[in-house]
């Protein structure tokens, strides 16, 4: 199960592109397509919209406001954590490879409901 | 009756034994044992809340000190490791339940008890309200050639124990031989348990790092409301039952959302647990009981 688990990681990771380097293409004459936005809140106690459709190979930015708490974004699938911090937009960019689900979860503990504070993103071929 | 006997007829009754792998203990060289001992942990009684996962809520953690003061052999001392409360915005609110909860617990016969916060207790104030009845949220005591370490991984609200308590247990380790019998008490798990449900310490595998130099290190810890015994190294880390309600197994389902109230056997999932320190050569013994024993 451990192994299997463990493997499934490394899938996910391998699937996904994320975050500003890997965003670049060095030495490419045509600029790259402008990322789609994806506009996201977290608010106590969920994240808006929660669940995140993307298509495989497709660049995307996700723009997250924070309303009210230092919320956290955690993707333990991709290794990588975000604090949200309220009056500001946190840019998460994303180019997932290869269909698959990835959670996040929200990691600052923000009150009577955090354990219910949570969302994913869906890859489709 | 001996105390080894009475944990198995205990264990016959309450719960499962098991060996982890804390030995080390020095006997005096006259043949008396002076290190056997044992102490209870409770843990996450989230006094406050109210909800259908436990309808009983209002006097399960009452049912747990009487059933802990109705134990044969008295515990030398008695642990919580957090989520003492359940969390509040309101921080008189919060005070009151804190309150409420000391209250409780004074009724237990045994007075040497140690607290911790969890980040129910802890977390949207850092730890001003808890500290205010509770005192400092990491500390270190000794009990008879065993050293205990308390650690606060949940004041932070982002699951840090954070530099300057690293430091500090830095220092306290180099005060200690490479042989000598830790036991770590924490409230969340200080290895990724399961990060996706929030089963972590960000920085807990510094932790883990500092204690891995030495032979005898246990942790027990709370947070995930169920019990579940794992290794990193060499070091077992065992985590305790809730007395407000149980949650299910890491990773069983997509949510972590608590296991319903069972009306037909209440406080299924719930209880506490006897940790028995032996003499050298031995290892902690683990004893895990009902809120209420038949």
């Amino acid at each position: 199960m451990m192994a299997r688990q463990a493997s499934r990681r490394r899938v996910l990771k391998g699937a996904f592109a994320v975050a500003g380097a890997a965003l670049v293409r060095a030495g490419t004459a045509q600029p790259a397509a402008e990322p789609r936005v994806i506009e996201m809140t977290a608010h106590r106690f969920s994240y808006e919209p929660n669940e995140i459709s993307l298509r495989a190979g497709e660049r995307v930015v996700v723009a997250i406001r924070s309303l009210d708490f230092v919320h956290g974004m955690n993707i333990p699938d991709l290794g990588m954590r975000l604090d949200l911090v309220p009056g500001r937009v946190t840019r998460l960019e994303l180019q997932p490879k290869a269909p698959g689900t990835i959670d996040f979860v929200c990691d600052n503990f923000c009150g009577d409901g955090h354990e219910e504070m949570h969302g994913r993103f869906v890859v489709s071929a | 009756m001996q105390r080894r006997d009475f944990l198995a007829l205990t264990a016959l009754g309450g719960g499962a034994v098991f060996a982890s792998g804390l030995a080390g203990c020095a006997s005096r060289a006259d043949g008396i044992n002076q290190t056997d001992f044992y102490f209870v942990q409770l843990s996450d009684t989230h006094w406050g809340y109210q909800g259908p996962a436990n309808p009983d809520a209002a006097i399960t953690l009452r049912k747990a000190v009487a059933t802990v003061n109705a134990l044969e052999t008295p515990p030398e001392f008695i642990v919580f490791t957090g989520d003492l409360t359940h969390t509040t915005d309101d921080p008189a609110e919060r005070r009151r339940r804190l309150a409420e909860f000391k209250s409780i617990v004074a009724d237990l016969k045994v007075k040497t008890v140690r607290f911790m916060p969890g980040e129910h207790d802890a977390s949207l104030d850092r730890g001003a309200a808890y500290k205010e009845f509770f005192g400092e949220t990491s500390y270190t005591f000794d009990h008879k050639g065993v050293h205990f370490i308390a650690i606060d991984n949940v004041s932070d609200p982002g699951a840090k124990i954070g530099d300057e308590q690293l430091a500090w247990l830095r220092a306290d380790l180099a005060k200690l031989d490479k042989q000598a019998p830790i036991v770590v008490l924490t409230h969340r798990p200080l290895f990724d348990l399961a990060p996706k449900w929030d089963w972590a310490t960000r920085d807990g595998a510094q932790a883990v790092e500092l204690l891995m130099p030495f032979a005898n290190v246990t942790v027990f810890y709370g947070h995930i409301h169920q019990e579940h015994h794992q290794m990193t190294g060499h070091i077992a880390h065992h985590s305790a039952k809730s007395l407000i309600f149980p949650l299910p197994a890491p990773g069983s389902q997509p949510n972590r959302t608590p296991l319903p109230w069972d009306a037909s056997a209440p406080y299924k999932g719930l209880g506490f647990r006897e940790i028995e320190a032996e003499a050298a050569g031995s290892a902690l013994k683990v004893v895990e009981l009902p809120v209420v024993r038949a």
